[in-house]
């Protein structure tokens, strides 16, 4: 049996609200807040990237796994902004966290879904015994172009997961994989900011594939919406989730431990990957945990996981989710923050 | 001037047709009126559109849509007013009917607005508007009816809660229409809390983007007899200019166009207002329902909003506007507008319009409007 040894988490300390954006662009924050279920975001210090944060996340899920790093036989790094166009982030990561240089690395991108491509795979050689463990991270510095709606939203954070098959946090029940040819969101080389479709990635795009997902796996698997103790989806912003709860038959409750996005923000590869991580932080053994990521383009991945008596021993040894999101928060005027993100060009 | 009937209607759901192109929406209703008609094959067609060149990337759809439609090489003309540009396609099939150079003509409307994002939508419908005197000063339609809203209310005492009672009727009716956009109804309350477009317009005042097409067959009404089809005349056309630039006018909460035009069409027909039984409006924002129902003599200057709140203009009032659920709650694709007003007024004449049928409607008339005006094409029906 294969699955989830150890788990981590890390969101940076800076914040933004979301009427410290609107006066910026006399938009009216109260719409914003009530449309997207949005009320600020995380915000990366200037010297945070991808790989830092990556860096972050795994070292707690080391601390939770217990295990040599150097026994680490593939390392995947999932998002849509690695600091390097050419250049892996995974080759820095697993150097940091000594896993070379007996290690399998990629840098996976798939939108919002990278970060459980990372997951799919690393699982899949554990499972085919090719490696003893295997690290997926999802992590993002989420671009969002000033004055669009996904400024209010796009956020960073990462999520790490070790998976194996000795010491288990959480069994893998079943993975599944849903994905058409989307076009709903989108960034072409050498562009600094996405493009998006508008209303176009709602239906068509986030709830076919989140649902189609959904309901595939839970066909696999037998298993129905009140058979799960909790469920992730994917966190555009505060509504998606809940309304596709609602379209399958989800309970609030179940959604609730992982719906972090009205403090968040979108973390992109990050998003339904830290959701997890806070799941686990309250889910006691015997728990049954569905989470579906959504990535434009489009596709979702699934996976089931059944938590362990182990849970109690690991959870904590490393920061817990909420804990990261509510604790010890900086908020940035706009100013700040267009300097952090880097939105200012100064003179060569 | 031979006699002209609507012998076929053809519309399909409206709303972000996103499976569909625009070829695809325009033969699918095209077909529904030619099956209503009774026929397959027609002398000519026009087509209504504002700008499908900036919507989808594509002009010279009159050829384009005649073959796909398999009716190529009859003559096929795309006329363009505005947001009027369905009600002037009718017109000219209308005059071509009535003239003696046709006798089955394919009048069509349509706009494929969702595949561009909101801010080339909200460019291309600023086209409309005067470039130099408005656009060039970053003024766009929600701005301008703004203005006259704010006006109308300053002058005659409209209150924001009469606009609302616009969308508030048009979405009860709409409610019963199948094939509108948003067919469900909302409350004054929704409207006064809805997002904030361009004080005092809220969102919830103001016509969808939407994707849509409209079909109407029309032939001569002896033919129309000799065919056994439900004879709708039309009895009534009028059609005028005004300046399109809304700070040219002498004042901005008047509709000289729509005035104009309406009083044309009475003449034609030999009506007069309180002789309109059914009637489709051009409700692009509440207040410009507001301001036609004035123009059109409807009620007294100034006094729309009141006759709103007083339910005058409700599906069981005196006179009903816009029992399709209008442009608010059916959606607006702006060149197919001016033809499903009258497929609307046809049904309602034919008493096929189901759970919104307006009892004994005998005389019917549509108001379809360019810009903030600029352009009116009215006309009036009688069922034979």
């Amino acid at each position: 049996m294969q699955g989830i040894v150890g788990y981590g988490a890390y969101i940076p300390r800076n914040r933004i609200k979301v009427e410290e954006i609107a006066k910026v662009w006399g938009a009216d924050a109260p719409s914003y807040k009530r449309g997207l279920m949005l009320e600020e975001k995380s915000v990366p210090s200037p010297d945070q990237d991808t790989i830092t944060m990556s860096v972050e996340a795994s070292k707690n899920a080391l601390k939770r796994a217990k295990i040599d790093p150097a026994e680490i036989g593939a390392v995947y790094v999932g998002s849509e902004s690695h600091p390097y166009a050419v250049k892996p982030s995974g080759t820095v990561l697993a150097e940091a966290l000594g896993a070379t240089p007996e290690a399998h690395t990629a840098d996976l991108e798939f939108a919002c879904k990278a970060g459980t491509e990372g997951m799919y795979v690393a699982l899949s050689l554990v499972k085919a015994e090719e490696v003893k463990y295997g690290l997926a991270v999802g992590a993002d510095t989420s671009q969002g172009a000033p004055g669009d709606a996904l400024e209010y939203s796009a956020a960073a954070g990462a999520a790490a997961f070790i998976f194996g098959k000795e010491n288990i946090v959480a069994k893998s029940i079943k993975t599944y994989a849903f994905m058409t040819d989307t076009p709903d969101f989108w960034r072409r080389e050498y562009q600094y900011y996405p493009q998006h479709g508008g209303r176009f990635t709602g239906d068509p795009a986030y709830f076919r594939h989140i649902t189609g997902a959904a309901n595939g796996i839970m066909d696999k698997a037998g298993m129905k919406p009140a058979d799960f103790d909790y469920v992730i989806f994917h966190q555009p912003n505060g509504k998606f989730p809940l309304r596709a709860g609602k379209m399958l038959g989800f309970q609030r409750e179940q959604i609730e431990p992982g719906w972090l996005v009205n403090l968040l923000g979108n973390t992109y590869s990050g998003s339904s990957p830290l959701g997890l991580t806070s799941t686990l932080d309250i889910s006691k053994p015997g728990d049954i945990i569905l989470l579906v990521s959504y990535g434009s383009g489009a596709g979702s991945d699934a996976f089931i996981f059944e938590v362990t008596d182990r849970i109690d021993e690991v959870r904590e040894l490393a920061p817990k989710t909420r804990d990261l999101l509510v604790k010890n928060r900086n908020y940035l005027e706009y100013g700040e923050y267009a300097k952090f993100r880097h939105k200012i060009r100064k003179a060569e | 001037m031979r006699e002209v009937a609507v012998i076929g209607t053809g519309m399909t759901k409206w709303g972000e047709l996103w499976e569909k192109s625009l070829r695809t929406i325009f033969v699918e209703t095209a077909l529904l009126a030619l099956k209503d008609a009774g026929v397959d094959k027609i002398d000519s067609m026009y087509v209504g559109s504002m700008s499908s060149g900036l919507f989808v990337g594509q002009e010279h759809i009159a050829s384009l849509l005649a073959d796909y439609l398999g009716q190529t090489p009859v003559p096929s003309a795309r006329v363009e007013t505005a947001c009027a540009s369905g009600g002037l396609a009718f017109k000219l099939g209308f005059m071509e009917v009535a003239s003696g150079m046709s006798d089955v003509v394919l009048v069509s409307g349509i706009e494929k607005m969702t595949d561009v994002n909101g801010h080339e939508a909200t460019f291309a419908l600023g086209t409309a508007a005067d470039q130099e005197y408005e656009g060039y000063h970053g003024i766009t339609f929600p701005g301008l009816y703004a203005l006259i809203a704010m006006a109308h209310m300053e002058k005659y005492g409209t209150t924001r809660e009469q606009l609302a009672m616009v969308a508030v009727k048009n979405h009860k009716n709409g409610a019963k229409n199948p094939l509108a956009q948003f067919p469900f109804e909302i409350t004054v309350d929704m409207v006064l809390n809805s997002v904030m477009v361009a004080d005092p317009l809220r969102i919830l005042d103001c016509s969808p983007i939407t994707d849509g097409a409209a079909a109407v067959m029309l032939c001569p009404v002896e033919m129309a007899r000799k065919m056994g089809k439900p004879v709708v005349k039309v009895v009534g056309m009028g059609h005028a200019t005004d300046t399109i630039a809304l700070s040219s006018r002498k004042d901005i909460t008047w509709l000289e166009a729509t005035y104009q035009a309406g009083k044309r069409a009475y003449e034609m027909a030999g009506k007069k207002p309180e002789d309109i039984d059914v009637i489709e409006v051009h409700d692009c924002f509440t207040i410009a329902e507001i301001c036609v129902m004035e123009a059109l003599g409807i009620v007294e200057k100034g006094k729309g909003g009141k006759a709103v709140e007083e339910g005058l203009t409700a599906l069981e009032g005196k006179i009903p506007v816009n029992a399709s659920g209008g442009l608010k709650s059916k959606g607006h694709p702006v060149g197919a507008t001016g033809v499903a007003q009258i497929i609307e007024i046809t049904k309602q004449l034919r008493g096929e319009s189901g759970e919104r049928q307006v009892e004994n409607a005998k005389v019917g008339m549509t108001q379809n409007m360019g810009g903030s005006g600029g352009s009116a094409v009215v006309h009036i029906f009688e069922k034979e």
